[in-house]
């Protein structure tokens, strides 16, 4: 009975995402215990209005993350793909075209990632670093540093429309989750995924095009940046060139508080889900609470060194628990 | 054309590394049903004639026969389709994946296909890798424990479980006794006889030659990339073969 009970308790201590699930609920209550307005209905329609953004965005690193790459580039990607789209309608082209063209442009960007990267044998820390200077720099060129005029004809309700007190931009995070998990977890594909960011050489050895996996990834990472980007311009309507920067940290944050691993083959959907919503509570809670908004990047910075921690820790303490 | 007595034969085999010599022609067959013990000194040429017969990259010069066919080997995935499986001592497994996983890595078992990404039939895959564990007798309590809780020995039962439930008709392995205990290390020869048994041919690996010699069938000795010494094991005796392995 009680060694049942033991073993119930290792199975939840085991799970890549409890530090992260733990941090959030705490810092949840502490916010609500100091402003209760900040589970009223008002407020948490703000959250799920806001968390998709940087959500989709980091559902992206992660896949590549785990994988065994990295993305710097993601928040130039964020304000690319609307700039091009902006400027595709303001070329002409129809307005769901131009979206599309976008999309691709995106997906291209993230191929070239990869292409650089593999080809070359260089880390993706600097194929991306580089990347993430380039395309900043082309969008700020494009627009000459002002923002285009977000284009009047387009129908942004597919995105971001209102269906009660939520918009549709959380279906969207939802579906992509999903659809991520399933990728992940349940098929050969994901399978490969992990066993390229576990150790490339045997993946190598049993037949597993490492390459192909990792430069999918580079593509869906980017392509995933670009939609969320669209997502924000939106939103807001509007698209601003300085749009996405500091995103790609962010992003990396929610991730590693969820549990994956910066050296790859470790890690999961779910975590980085809970990871993005930590972030993004921790920014919404210190306004409901008027703490001063600088206070939001000290947190961040705890939360993602103690949720480490927490991951190595306690699961080197929950493997030695006899059962 | 090779000769038939031999699953696979390579002859003549040439490799240069910019400019420097690691094989000057190799000759090495193995036999069907054959285990051979191929030992040498480090550097002398060994990593890189399985590297060659395991796909990872081509000879400058010589050929290869399978089953009395020549062949390019010009990838490890079309090497493992003709069922040359090779375990190599770190790189064999994925640590961070379970058991089950990794058995199937890379040919998992799906159910529905959906473009080149398919989905898993997990429940058939848990039954399966139970079912190849067995086969070496491996008893683990989960296929879904990770690798990285097995001991070294279990690993390589894993990897030789994994090459005899695809029906591997060679099985190179890689120093499958470096860092293992005495104890460990038994269990891992038993292994290899359990392979020989179901008719499987295997190259083992090894600067051990006191792991080699007690399974092996014959053995090839390599020395400064050229082959010195290949004997039925009647024939010989460990003094005779380490004499050769230590000449200069």
């Amino acid at each position: 009975m009680a060694q049942g009970l033991v073993n119930v308790l290792k199975k939840i201590i085991l799970l890549r995402e409890i530090s992260s699930l733990i941090m959030l609920l705490v810092v949840v209550l502490v916010f609500f215990a100091i402003s209760p307005l900040f589970l009223s209905q008002e407020n948490v329609a703000i959250i799920l209005e806001i968390i998709p953004e940087l959500g989709i965005v980091a559902l992206g690193v992660t896949m590549l993350m785990i994988s065994g790459e990295f993305d710097l580039s993601v928040g130039s990607v964020f304000a690319f793909c609307p700039i091009m789209m902006t400027m595709f309608v303001t070329w002409g082209f129809p307005p769901l075209l131009s979206v599309i063209i976008a999309l691709l442009m995106t997906m291209l960007l993230g191929a070239l990632n990869g292409f650089i990267t593999l080809t070359f044998g260089i880390p993706s820390f600097i194929t991306t670093l580089g990347a993430m200077l380039i395309w900043r720099g082309a969008v700020l060129l494009i627009t000459g540093g002002w923002p285009p005029p977000f284009p009047a004809e387009m129908s942004t309700g597919i995105l971001v429309g209102r269906l009660g007190i939520l918009r549709a931009s959380i279906f969207w995070y939802g579906a992509i989750t999903v659809l991520l998990w399933f990728v992940l977890e349940r098929t050969d594909f994901g399978n490969w995924i992990f066993a390229t960011g576990g150790n490339q050489p045997s993946a190598r050895a049993m037949g597993i095009d490492t390459h192909r996996v990792k430069f999918t990834n580079f593509m869906l990472c980017s392509l995933l940046a670009g939609f969320a980007g669209l997502i924000q311009s939106f939103r807001l309507a509007t698209t601003l060139p300085s749009m996405g920067t500091g995103l790609e940290m962010d992003a990396i944050a929610a991730t590693v508080i969820g549990g994956t691993a910066l050296s790859g083959g470790v890690g999961t959907v779910i975590g980085t889900v809970i990871g993005a919503f930590l972030i993004r509570v921790i920014d919404n809670g210190l306004v409901i609470i008027r703490a001063p908004s600088y206070w939001f990047r000290v947190f961040i910075g705890i939360a993602i060194i103690l949720a480490v921690i927490l991951n190595s820790f306690v699961r080197e303490r929950a493997k030695k628990l006899r059962c | 054309m090779g000769e038939d007595r031999y699953l696979v034969e390579m002859k003549n085999i040439h490799k240069w590394f910019s400019g420097v010599c690691a094989l000057r022609g190799v000759d090495f067959a193995v036999g069907y049903g054959e285990i051979v013990g191929l030992v040498g000194d480090n550097g002398a040429g060994k990593s890189t004639l399985i590297k060659i017969l395991s796909g990872f990259y081509p000879p400058d010069e010589g050929k290869i026969f399978f089953e009395g066919k020549e062949k390019h080997f010009s990838s490890p995935r079309e090497v493992r389709k003709l069922g040359i499986e090779t375990i190599y001592q770190e790189a064999a497994m994925v640590p961070k994946m379970s058991i089950m996983r990794n058995i199937f890595m890379g040919r998992e078992l799906t159910r529905l296909k959906v473009g080149s990404v398919g989905y898993l039939d997990v429940p058939r895959m848990e039954e399966e890798s139970m079912k190849a564990l067995e086969g070496v007798d491996l008893r683990l309590r989960s296929p879904h424990a990770l690798v990285d809780e097995l001991s070294g020995g279990q690993r390589q039962g894993v990897a030789i479980a994994r090459a005899m439930y695809f029906k591997s008709k060679l099985v190179i392995l890689d120093e499958p006794t470096n860092n293992l205990s005495v104890k460990e290390s038994q269990k891992v020869l038993e292994f290899i006889q359990e392979l020989k048994k179901q008719g499987i041919s295997s190259i083992f690996i090894s600067h051990n030659l006191y792991h080699v010699y007690p399974v092996a069938d014959r053995i090839v000795v390599l020395s400064h990339g050229e082959k010195i010494g290949d004997f039925r094991k009647e024939e010989t005796s460990i003094e005779e073969i380490t004499k050769l392995m230590v000449l200069p």
